[in-house]
């Protein structure tokens, strides 16, 4: 009797957390699948009506827009964080005497809420008070930047606002990999004569590659995730001109009473964040069993 | 670059210093905008200059945003807020560290058929939408009687934070001695008696790492609060939402950035005090650690 419950012990212990993820984890997933397949308006009704909502939500020029949206600031996010973040880290990894000071000053945005950061940013670009304000108070009078307020320029603030926040986790994360590569290679290397910019190109970089990876799949689900940031830098305005699926979601569910559509957007958000990071952490996994072996 | 002339060497370094320097500034001008504007009075804000020094310092605004300015309907101030966030980011760092400990102690040292399955399970779950909860959540916490409670978010964000916690735990431990684990088994000692005796004394740094994290993600989280919060239970950054983007009366500018650095004020600390910890944290959830 004593040995059983010895056996059974550590399974006893793991059970509450792994039932409360599969009840409030997949069994949610599940009960938002069901409910995008049904006629749920402000509460949920279960009146199936298959891919309804589906073929809705595909016919609403406010949520093409916003996948639009999502895919031009996505692209750019992931873009510059990592080109800002592999450049910042290499400049770091040059025996920099102020690393020590200078390494937390870039990380430290990533620290803060995205409702600080929109704060904090929405007043910067806003052209009545911000920067547009203050460069004409210096003279320069015909100054102009109002991305905030123009429909066509705003889903770039965003972009400018969430690279501030994330590139220096970026460049962290390259440093370490930088500092992870082996001296004797480059040391091989200097000896044959190849110049400091080659031996980046040729061989450092190329050896980046896991980080890349890593790095695009933390900041694209990040980027299908944002919602925070958009709320507290545009509200999704001007107009619908930055809204994102995240906010789709919730203006859908939550606001307009359509629940099932609302449920048929989350559901494909999560579909996107599965086809990248599914692959991911199998590919993972299973590189960490391969080396136990 | 040892075959470079001294002088130009030295004008590179010159270079690379002044590229380093540019993007501190660039990390730093919001924090420093809003910290200098936020002891300005709004005249002076509205009159131009967003980089100058106050004129004439003032702290008005600061005790605004502690204690009186409007939040919603109610002229409080955000310091009823700042204990709610409190009330609910406590309980739920130690739960979800304390679970995440063992739960990374049974993954790597109790080992089981199907014990893969559960933790790709658990940390499939980090990556989810939260979208995708928000309906069944906002019901069953109605069914429990915990809508629109603190115990209710402390619920939420123990569940999501799950993942994370046994991650950490659980990559920690697989680097831990399994023969030191079978060695005070074979003494008869207890599962228990093993994970406190052997485990949790060298566990000091992933605990800080746990800790760092879930306070961090918690206490910056808004959609969370904004779907399941009530009035009496609304953490730090829904309020501080609710402040800057109030629609009546005069725009306090000066205001919002005081709160914005109160609701930023705590991350900030933990960030300043352990920030190797924070990063090891971000790592940890990034490249397998």
């Amino acid at each position: 009797m004593r040995d059983r419950l010895r056996s059974w012990l550590p399974k006893l212990v793991l059970a509450p957390s792994f039932l409360l993820i599969l009840f409030f984890v997949y069994g949610f997933i599940a009960y938002t699948g069901y409910l995008s397949m049904t006629d749920s308006k402000m509460l949920p009704s279960y009146g199936f009506v298959g891919l309804d909502n589906y073929e809705r939500l595909w016919k609403l020029r406010h949520w093409t827009g916003s996948l639009k949206n999502l895919a031009i600031f996505g692209t750019l996010y992931i873009l510059v964080c990592s080109v800002l973040g592999l450049f910042l880290a290499i400049l770091l990894d040059q025996k920099i005497r102020a690393e020590g000071v200078l390494r937390p000053i870039y990380l430290y945005p990533m620290a803060l809420s995205f409702i600080v950061t929109g704060t904090a940013w929405k007043w910067f670009l806003d052209p009545g008070i911000g920067l547009e304000a203050t460069v004409q108070s210096w003279g320069w009078t015909s100054f102009e930047f109002d991305w905030i307020k123009d429909r066509d320029m705003a889903i770039y603030t965003v972009v400018i606002a969430a690279v501030w926040q994330s590139s220096g986790f970026v460049m962290a994360m390259f440093l370490a990999g930088l500092r992870g590569v082996d001296g004797d290679i480059i040391r091989a290397a200097e000896i044959d004569g190849a110049s400091k910019s080659r031996i980046y190109r040729r061989i450092i970089i190329p050896m980046m590659r896991p980080v890349f990876l890593s790095a695009f799949v933390i900041l694209a689900h990040l980027a299908i995730k944002s919602y925070d940031l958009v709320v507290a830098l545009t509200g999704g305005g001007p107009g619908k001109a930055t809204e994102v699926p995240a906010t789709f979601m919730y203006s859908y569910t939550f606001s307009r009473n359509l629940m099932g559509i609302g449920a048929a957007s989350a559901i494909i958000m999560l579909m996107m964040i599965f086809s990248i990071i599914v692959p991911y952490l199998y590919a993972e996994l299973h590189a960490g069993r391969k080396v136990e072996r | 670059m040892q075959a470079m002339p001294g002088e130009r060497r030295s004008r590179w370094r010159w270079l690379l210093y002044l590229v380093l320097a540019v993007f501190a500034l660039y990390y730093l001008l919001p924090l420093y905008v809003m910290l200098v504007n936020s002891f300005k009075p709004l005249e002076e804000i509205r009159g131009g200059d967003m980089l100058a020094l106050p004129e004439l310092w003032t702290v008005a605004p600061w005790s605004s945003a502690w204690s009186s300015a409007q939040i919603g309907v109610e002229p409080t101030g955000l310091k009823p807020y700042f204990v709610n966030s409190i009330a609910m980011v406590v309980p739920a760092v130690l739960l979800s560290t304390v679970l995440g400990a063992l739960n990374g102690y049974v993954l790597t040292k109790w080992r089981f058929r199907g014990d893969g399955v559960v933790f790709a399970l658990l940390l499939l779950s980090c990556f989810i939408p939260f979208q995708i909860v928000l309906i069944p959540m906002a019901r069953v916490l109605g069914l429990l009687g915990l809508a629109g409670t603190t115990s209710g978010l402390v619920l939420v964000h123990l569940v999501y934070g799950l993942g994370f916690t046994t991650l950490f735990f659980r990559n920690y431990y697989a680097a831990f001695p399994t023969e030191l684990v079978r060695a005070a088994q074979i003494d008869g000692a207890s599962f228990f008696r093993i994970f406190f005796r052997i485990l949790l004394p060298s566990s000091g740094p992933i605990i800080v790492v746990s800790v760092i994290w879930q306070f961090t993600n918690i206490w910056n989280d808004f959609l969370f609060g904004v779907s399941f919060a009530d009035v009496d239970s609304l953490p730090m950054t829904v309020a501080l939402n609710n402040l800057v983007s109030s629609s009546t009366g005069v725009k306090e500018y000066n205001v919002h950035f005081a709160g914005a650095i109160l609701a930023a004020l705590p991350t900030l600390i933990v960030y300043v005090v352990s920030g190797r910890y924070f990063v090891r944290g971000l790592m940890a959830g990034a490249v397998k650690g």
